[in-house]
């Protein structure tokens, strides 16, 4: 039997690349180590010394000012050292292989890497090829996954509506190539949520997304009706190559978030975005800035949920 | 040089034999089946107790990755590996660099060749040049340098008006067309099947209709002119199906399929394992179960190996970035013998698909054992076990699905024109008397 690509022998987390594939009892203890790290974003010192000397690399081989951010912002809240490499692509072509970039890092002593790139599966083969005592957390790979995205996602929707056993949750949008999309589908799934929908056009829809585990709806009205949490996808604007979608104008009118469709999901439903949000393209202002709108708390929750991910993947547990 | 193989199971697909016999080679050729020519002393006896002896195998894609791309393979290294893998007779396809669109360079290709041991190469020539889908070759003139057909390889014709003129061209001097049917447009940015792998990992995908929407043109196309074309690995069971509706229509046309392509699904790439970025890709297990439905009941004319040895440096990448194929002339015999075992195919069936029906396609002689053919023989243990690896693998390409994994059937010697290109080392009974 092949080993677990994410978890060690005794089955603690080793990296994070998918959420597809780890069991219901890491996801939850990620969860409840992220809750006992929100107080620390209160306190006048935001910081605790789990991390103390660990280097951690912040490696993106595609520019993301806003996760990469996150990342630093957790890690440093944790007292680690953290360098941030941004990877021109064009230099890779120059020669340097992705692996080679990996390996010259690891030279520098790293303790954990944290991945985006372009390609699915790439956090996969960097996490193949480096060294036992490095972790790689995979902070988004092509269309494959953002696993710490998912998981704050969760942790917000278990915040607001409490367990997942009896939640009926709406994904919205280009379902096709959102990484943020197949992390949600995987951690609800796991997490035992009995109805995930995904709502979108049949051109941002994988075939064979049902394989998944979800109910497509092509409707709006139909898809969003009586949810407790409306998930909307940013509309990935520069990966859209013309024939998917006639404007962002007919998106809007048919799966953006108003108010009038947010009426037709439960009175408590709650609204989530992965950000950053296209305002009048997937979803109105008024809905953005509403009251059932979370899409700040995602953020404060983010920091605290990668805090969880990193103190579990240096093996310094839940003991903040 | 004469050579007496004693005592192996003969298997030739094409005449029926299976029977245990002696062999006697004389002069490059077959002198005898059964029974020694008069006056024939041998040089050499080899020891066929418990080997089968077949035809030496006929592979219509193997890549050798000369000129242009020797940092992948060599000729010498691919054409060694071809003997190590019982290959006797390949066609190579014209994506070398440059592509092989002009006579100089097919003639280079073919005295290199003919100076060094190994099997006998029939270079397929560029369909267009620089394969760019716009302008026609000179095929005659092509022709005459040596190829036996010509194709696009895996570049692209995206226009039908260029593919309808090299019909008429081709079939004006009767020259065969081989295509790999696929839509540019359907399958541009995709590197996996349409199917629950993709949608699970978000690859990009490439749908099913990328083939049969080509197909389905090529097939007019093919009813209008008339041209003899060939159809390469086909992926789908819905493009088997057509080529079995057309087949039955009386259409000029046959096709192959990867060796791979029998044995691997979607499935095998859901862990990123870059070994299994092949082209096409490889699809659903129902399309894979309609690629052996489509051997069993002859649809399918040929197994090839498909063979593409790539570099290490170019397949450790993410599964989109790494280049695609697998290294495979090593794997045909083997992979062919698990297929037919699997299947409940009788061997001589099998062979019958990496024999003498490939040597049909490409109209030469080869791939039967009769008085007075070429002496170009395959000798293996069917009982034999060996493990895919690094070391084990004479191809420069060490990029295999199967790496680590236990084959059956192992060459131990080839004979091409007579001669002994091949011999396993260690292996019993081989002596000169």
């Amino acid at each position: 039997m092949m080993a677990h690509p994410q978890l060690t022998e005794d089955g603690r987390l080793r990296h994070l690349l998918t959420l597809e594939g780890l069991p219901r009892r890491v996801l939850t203890q990620i969860l409840d180590t992220a809750a006992s790290f929100v107080p620390v974003a209160e306190r006048d010192v935001k910081k605790v010394p789990l991390l103390r000397g660990k280097a951690i690399f912040n490696i993106f081989f595609e520019n993301s000012t806003r996760t990469r951010t996150t990342f630093e912002i957790a890690a440093k809240r944790l007292s680690a050292d953290i360098v941030n490499l941004n990877i021109d692509a064009s230099s890779l072509s120059k020669g340097e292989t992705l692996l080679d970039t990996v390996a010259n890092l690891s030279a520098m002593q790293a303790d954990m890497f944290i991945v985006r790139h372009a390609a699915a599966g790439a956090a996969h083969l960097i996490a193949r090829h480096v060294a036992p005592h490095i972790s790689v957390i995979n902070a988004g790979d092509g269309r494959c996954a953002h696993p710490t995205q998912g998981l704050l996602d969760m942790y917000t929707l278990r915040h607001y509506k409490g367990e997942f056993h009896n939640l009926r949750v709406a994904i919205v949008g280009d379902i096709l190539q959102s990484r943020v999309a197949r992390s949600q589908i995987h951690a609800l799934t796991t997490l035992g949520c009995p109805e995930v929908r995904v709502v979108a056009p049949k051109t941002l829809l994988p075939r064979d997304v049902e394989s998944l585990g979800v109910h497509v709806y092509h409707k709006m009205e139909d898809g969003i009706r009586d949810v407790d949490a409306v998930l909307m996808l940013r509309l990935q604007n520069e990966r859209m190559r013309g024939s998917r979608l006639p404007s962002a104008g007919e998106f809007f009118k048919h799966w953006g978030l108003t108010p009038a469709k947010l009426k037709l999901a439960r009175p408590d439903a709650i609204v989530m975005h992965p950000g950053p949000m296209n305002r009048g393209v997937e979803i109105d202002s008024e809905v953005a800035d509403g009251v059932q709108s979370v899409i700040l708390a995602q953020v404060t929750f983010g920091i605290a949920v990668r805090m969880a991910v990193m103190s579990l993947l240096a093996g310094a547990g839940a003991q903040a | 040089m004469k050579i007496h193989i004693r005592n192996g199971r003969v298997v030739d697909p094409a005449s029926g034999l299976d029977r245990i016999q002696d062999i006697y080679v004389a002069a490059g050729h077959i002198a005898g089946v059964g029974s020694a020519p008069a006056d024939f002393h041998a040089n050499q006896v080899i020891d066929a107790t418990g080997l089968v002896v077949c035809p030496g195998l006929v592979d219509l894609a193997v890549r050798l990755r000369e000129p242009g791309l020797e940092y992948m393979a060599t000729l010498e290294s691919e054409m060694h590996a071809c003997a190590v893998g019982g290959v006797t007779s390949l066609a190579c396809p014209p994506d070398t660099s440059p592509a092989l669109d002009e006579p100089g360079l097919v003639e280079m290709l073919k005295f290199r060749a003919k100076h060094m041991p190994g099997p006998r190469v029939y270079p397929i020539g560029a369909l267009t040049r620089q394969l760019k889908g716009e302008r026609l070759t000179e095929m005659a003139e092509l022709n005459e340098a040596g190829c036996v057909a010509f194709s696009q390889a895996d570049a692209p014709l995206i226009d039908t008006q260029v593919l309808l003129r090299a019909m008429e061209y081709a079939k004006t001097f009767d020259l065969p067309i081989w295509l790999r049917p696929q839509d540019a447009h359907l399958a541009r940015g995709g590197v996996a099947h349409d199917g629950v792998v993709a949608a699970r990992l978000g690859l990009p995908a490439i749908p099913v209709p990328a083939e049969t929407v080509a197909l389905a043109t090529i097939l007019l196309l093919v009813r209008e002119t008339g041209a003899r074309v060939h159809l390469a690995r086909l992926s789908s069971r819905a493009g088997i199906d057509m080529v079995r509706r057309a087949k039955h229509d009386g259409l000029p046309i046959t096709c192959d399929v990867g060796v791979h392509h029998i044995h691997l699904s979607e499935m095998d790439t859901a862990d990123f394992n870059a070994h299994c970025h092949l082209i096409p890709p490889l699809r659903s297990q129902r399309d894979r179960d309609a690629i052996r439905q489509g051997l069993a009941d002859g649809t399918i004319d040929a197994i090839c190996s498909d063979h593409a040895p790539v570099d290490d440096d170019a397949k450790e990448k993410p599964f989109q970035e790494a280049e695609p194929g697998a290294t495979g002339v090593e794997l045909l015999l083997p992979l062919t013998l698990k297929w037919a075992q699997e299947a409940g195919v009788p061997l001589i069936r099998a062979l019958g698909f990496v024999t003498h029906r490939p040597a049909a396609i490409l109209g030469i002689p080869g791939g039967r054992i009769g008085v007075g053919q070429a002496a170009d023989l395959c000798l293996y243990d069917p009982d034999a076990h060996w493990l895919v690896s690094p070391s084990n693998l004479a191809s420069l390409g060490k990029n295999s699905p199967f790496l680590g994994l236990e084959m059956q059937g192992r060459v131990h010697y080839t004979l091409i024109d007579g001669h002994l290109d091949f011999r396993r080392d260690g292996h019993r009974g081989h002596h000169h008397p």
